[in-house]
């Protein structure tokens, strides 16, 4: 349903040009859960950002290939992209304290990307904003669009967020870090949640973290990203199963145990990522990998294959 | 909401009763200096001291002579001058504030109208030309001298170009009574108003290009257009709207402090026989009765513009609502 190619993303700085996202491919099918995961600067958001046509900033350049249904996303004119987002494909982000504007009821919010694409009454999209909320748990929906966003709670919050994405029933649906902002009780329900939305709106979904808990929860599919590039891809549970790529492993041991013996610390990736403007010519995991060879002085390929990694390790 | 609003108005009248008290011991407990010399003017003779000192009550404790002054302000009105012998003080306001506010109120609609058109404009259009232009426009304006301005807008409509078809239609300058003569008000008043309001523009123009960027910037922009929402709608929607808080700020303080005698250039510049100039007046003769009449006068509409400014808040923003 969506295919991303070699998506590249620059942004030009003062310092030069900086390319956060560097040839980066990706499929979403119809209805699954793409777990993107990595560390903070890794290009999560940027390269989804791009998917939406939410880069705002003037200095960037997006090149490569991003097609939704058939359809080129990159350089469609902003108001045929306009017409997609919203109904089509919809993203929520990682702050529910801030996604919502502070003057409006949330009922009103909903009610306006309702009537942004579908031409119905302001009586009718105020039902279909009960029923909305009614579906995210909120509680007495019928008072609950009238609540200002300062009025509820986080959780709520999101809850609020997420009707509004699936106002429009979009079959595609980014969620950025949703669950980051939020408590761990929270988190769980806001995940529960996802998964039962995402099945009866048969919506695939591309959700974001840089927590492998949560990907372990949530994901059919899992997308590994280190330093603008996607480092290993595979099905969760041969990911899970049978980490390929150094990093992987490495995220895979940062994560505490739920059973057995906890260890005494957590083990964190020695070393730290790489500025953007100073990325290493080669793998960019190299300087922090206790496996490195010369190879990993030129970039590794990433397979097109089922369960992959970028690495001269895995594929010589 | 209503209780809000009420508690509100309550303050402002507490803010003013202690204004009130602060403004009379500044001018009438100063240590060491006579107020009936002072009230009495230059040069004046035993006899007037002496009536001074009796109708203000000089011979009395403190807190009489601020009831009695509040008394003369207030309820008699009966407040004269020294310095101009017999001169009623609160009919001489009263007859000032229709000319200050209907110079202050007319230049208001139009730098609220031209700011909110010129910021939004330079924000929709951010980094173009016509953004630069309109902002080096509002950088001149700021920058052009009210009177300066008021003399060369004289210069060029009431002489110069004053008997070419562009300007024939300007009256003499001075005031005219509005429910006499509108037509005459109107016209007299068209050129102060902008001369006062350009300004004004410049500077809402610019605070609000400056407000509205950064509003484009906040998360719920993003989740705006997230959602598909057109740019327009966004720029005047949400954006626009987020942003009318602190434009409206802004408005409460300059609109109070030029109600409150702040356009005294402006009005004398266009012979407008308003606040500003009888505070100004007041002021080179040090007739304290008006001084202290004006003062209390202009503390009222700053603190009445500031109240209106929080009222106004409370429907613009839910969150002042509940707290
Ligand atoms: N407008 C911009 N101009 C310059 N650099 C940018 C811009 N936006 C993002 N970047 C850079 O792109 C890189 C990727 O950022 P991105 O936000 O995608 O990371 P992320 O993986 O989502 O991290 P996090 O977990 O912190 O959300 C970062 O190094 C960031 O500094
Ligand atoms: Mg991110």
């Amino acid at each position: 349903m969506l295919e991303v190619r070699d998506l590249k993303v620059s942004f030009h700085t003062e310092q030069g040009p900086a390319r956060a996202i560097d040839g980066v491919s990706f499929d979403v099918a119809e209805g699954e859960i793409l777990g993107v995961v990595g560390e903070s600067g890794s290009g999560k958001t940027v390269s989804l950002l791009a998917v939406m046509g939410l880069i705002t900033d003037p200095n960037v350049v997006i090149e490569g290939s991003i097609k939704y249904q058939g359809r080129e996303l990159v350089g469609l004119p902003a108001k045929e992209m306009r017409k997609l987002r919203g109904r089509e494909i919809a993203m929520i982000f990682q702050d529910p304290m801030t996604a919502l504007t502070p003057v409006y009821t949330i009922g009103w919010q909903i009610a306006e990307q309702i009537r942004a694409h579908n031409s119905i009454s302001a009586k009718q999209a105020e039902q279909r904003a009960i029923d909305l909320l009614a579906e995210v748990n909120i509680a007495n929906p019928h008072e609950a669009i009238h609540r200002y966003p300062h009025q509820l709670s986080g959780g709520m919050r999101q809850r609020a967020v997420i009707a509004m994405a699936l106002s429009c029933n979009p079959s595609l649906l980014v969620a950025d870090e949703p669950t980051t902002a939020l408590d761990v009780t929270v988190q769980a329900q806001i995940l529960d949640l996802v998964r039962k939305l995402q099945k009866n709106h048969k919506s695939a979904v591309v959700f974001i973290t840089h927590d492998m808990g949560v990907i372990a929860e949530i994901a059919d599919r899992v997308m590994v990203m280190y330093a603008g590039r996607i480092v290993e891809r595979g099905n969760k549970v041969a990911l899970f199963s049978n980490p390929l790529h150094p990093y992987t492993k490495a995220l895979l041991d940062s994560i505490p145990l739920l059973e057995g013996e906890r260890p005494r610390r957590l083990k964190s990736i020695p070393g730290s990522p790489p500025a953007l403007l100073n990325r290493p010519k080669g793998c960019a995991f190299a300087p922090r990998c206790a496996n490195r060879f010369e190879a990993c002085a030129s970039v590794p390929v990433l397979p097109n294959a089922g369960h992959d990694a970028a690495c001269f390790k895995v594929n010589p | 909401m209503l209780l809000a609003i009420t508690r509100r108005l309550g303050q402002m009248l507490f803010v003013l009763v202690g204004i009130s008290i602060l403004v009379f011991l500044i001018f009438f407990a100063t240590p060491g200096a006579d107020p009936s010399a002072r009230i009495a003017g230059r040069n004046a003779s035993p006899e007037i001291l002496e009536a001074v000192r009796k109708s203000f009550g000089f011979d009395q404790p403190f807190y009489m002579q601020y009831l009695i002054m509040m008394k003369k302000i207030f309820v008699t009105g009966d407040l004269t001058s020294f310095v101009n012998r017999g001169w009623k003080v609160v009919p001489a306001v009263f007859e000032a504030i229709p000319v200050t506010l209907s110079l202050v109120i007319g230049a208001a609609v139009l730098w609220v109208v031209f700011g909110i058109i010129i910021g939004t404009v330079a924000a929709a259009t951010r980094g173009s030309w016509l953004d630069k232009f309109l902002m080096v426009l509002g950088l001149v304006g700021i920058s052009m001298p009210v009177y300066w301005l008021g003399e060369v807008m004289n210069l060029v409509t009431q002489s110069r170009y004053h008997d070419t078809w562009m300007f024939s239609w300007v009256p003499p300058l001075g005031y005219k009574n509005i429910s006499t003569d509108p037509r005459g008000w109107f016209l007299t008043l068209i050129i102060p108003w902008f001369t006062l309001a350009i300004l004004y523009i410049g500077l809402y123009g610019r605070v609000l290009r400056a407000n509205l960027i950064e509003a484009l910037q906040e998360d719920y922009v993003r989740t705006a257009r997230a959602k598909g929402l057109s740019e327009t709608r966004i720029l005047l929607r949400h954006a626009l709207r987020t942003s009318l808080t602190s434009f409206v700020t802004l408005f409460g303080l300059d609109f109070g402090a030029l109600v409150g005698g702040a356009a005294l250039l402006t009005e004398v510049v266009f012979d407008l026989h308003g606040v500003g100039m009888l505070t100004y007046n007041a002021l080179l003769t040090l007739d304290l009765p008006v001084i202290m009449a004006t003062v209390l006068y202009a503390s009222f509409f700053v603190v009445l513009s500031n109240a209106l400014v929080d009222v106004v808040y409370i429907f613009l923003d839910p969150r002042v609502r509940t707290a």
